[in-house]
């Protein structure tokens, strides 16, 4: 079974995002900002992560710059997931090593199409 | 509504644009037609569908036939008829098409996903293919896809059904709320009205044409008849694509599918016989 971490500061978001995922087969694991990520990706690293943008503590760009220093850290697919919807942080996001990018609000058949774009499913 | 006006819409319909309404179909001429009858003025469905039966009025029963086709579609839709047309056809076709020009028919192009897929799949492969054009005729029945389509404006929802995000920020570009097609891919089709059931001899000579999720609205005569002239217009070598719930089976014998390509269809004509049917041989 594939794991994704969801990181959101959103509970809701991280539930109906969970839901979607348990459909797809994945274990779902959660993280609720960038740095709780970080730790959790340095306990395991999961096959994708699903990763919001504006988050206390750290942001998801921070984030990703600092996972993919750790060792093994290029391995995960990362998926954007933020109502951030300009091209400027789409392409900030694809730069720094995001594979894709959704902007919400979403639903499931974004998710899935968009995790089977990049080959998770 | 009545009995007399919903066999009249039906009936009315078949004939307009061979869309076929199954029986029990009041939710969807209702939720059809709602927004039609408040633009225009009817106290409600039942009022517009009986002006419909009593009153002739072609620019009424457009407006209606219009509002009741289905036209969902999205970016790459069912991905395999774009992989295909990626592996095997472009580069059969371009073997072949010495002028470098390949003429390609979406017959049914609804709000332009269809078409819009094809010709930034074709620039990604520019370098590939340097002396190759696709020349795209995108044609619907429906004048408010077609606006759509040539404006080339679509929602947020509707660039994140298929279109994958590398191409979205290579093609597009925001305006507002919404996402718009940089003038260079819109400028590489054309978009026409026209209807499936009438004369279809003006489209010309095509290598490729896709016709998908419209026949399944049809009744088997219509599909014949559809099918039987778009033989016609294809090249004896050229490509027809069929949605994934269509086939050519028990419908006419104008068309054989492709072995291992589903959704993929040659000519069945003497001329084609000779040709292989499978590629790579
Ligand atoms: C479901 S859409 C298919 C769009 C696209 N080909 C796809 O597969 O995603 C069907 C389209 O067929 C069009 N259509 C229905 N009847 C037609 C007719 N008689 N002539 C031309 N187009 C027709 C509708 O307006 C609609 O846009």
């Amino acid at each position: 079974m594939k794991t994704c971490l969801v990181v959101d500061d959103s509970r809701v978001i991280r539930k109906v995002a969970r839901r979607i995922l348990e459909n797809l087969q994945f274990e779902v694991l959660e993280a609720a900002d960038g740095l709780e990520a970080l730790n959790a990706c340095k306990t395991a690293m999961p096959n994708a992560i699903l990763l919001d943008w504006n988050m206390p503590v750290m942001d998801g760009i921070t984030f990703l710059r600092q996972l993919r220093k750790e060792e093994g850290g290029k391995a995960p697919v990362v998926v954007f997931c933020t109502t951030e919807n300009d091209l400027s942080h789409i392409t900030e996001a694809l730069t720094e090593g995001a594979s894709e990018y959704i902007m919400k609000p979403f639903d499931g058949e974004i998710l899935e199409a968009k995790f089977s774009e990049v080959g998770l499913i | 509504m009545s009995p007399e006006d919903t066999e009249h819409l039906a009936a009315m319909l078949k004939q307009r644009s061979g869309l076929i309404l199954g029986s029990d179909k009041t939710y969807l001429i209702e939720s059809r037609l709602a927004p039609v009858a408040r633009r225009e003025g009817f106290a409600n469905v039942a009022a517009l569908l009986t002006s419909l039966r009593t009153r002739r009025d072609e620019k009424l029963i457009y407006t209606v036939t219009d509002a009741m086709t289905t036209n969902e579609t999205f970016f790459f839709r069912d991905k395999t008829p774009f992989d295909q047309f990626k592996s095997d056809v472009l580069p059969a076709l371009a073997k072949t098409r010495l002028s470098g020009d390949i003429k390609i028919w979406c017959a049914a192009a609804s709000t332009g996903q269809e078409p819009y897929s094809l010709a930034m799949m074709m620039e990604d492969m520019r370098h590939q293919y340097p002396r190759i054009n696709l020349d795209i005729l995108g044609t619907d029945i429906s004048e408010r896809c077609l606006e759509k389509a040539q404006s080339g404006l679509y929602t947020q929802f509707e660039v994140q059904r298929g279109l994958p995000i590398q191409m979205m920020v290579k093609y597009f570009e925001k305006v507002d709320e919404m996402w718009r097609l940089s003038p260079k891919i819109r400028q590489a089709i054309r978009f026409r009205k026209l209807n499936l059931l009438d004369n279809l001899h003006s489209v010309g000579r095509q290598d490729v044409i896709y016709c998908r999720n419209v026949l399944i609205y049809f009744d088997l005569e219509t599909k014949k008849r559809v099918l039987e002239q778009i033989a016609n217009l294809l090249a004896d070598d050229g490509y027809l694509f069929l949605g994934a719930a269509e086939t050519v089976l028990g419908i006419t014998d104008a068309f054989k599918p492709m072995t291992g390509m589903r959704g993929l269809y040659v000519k069945n004509t003497a001329a084609a016989a000779t040709a292989p049917r499978r590629f790579g041989t």
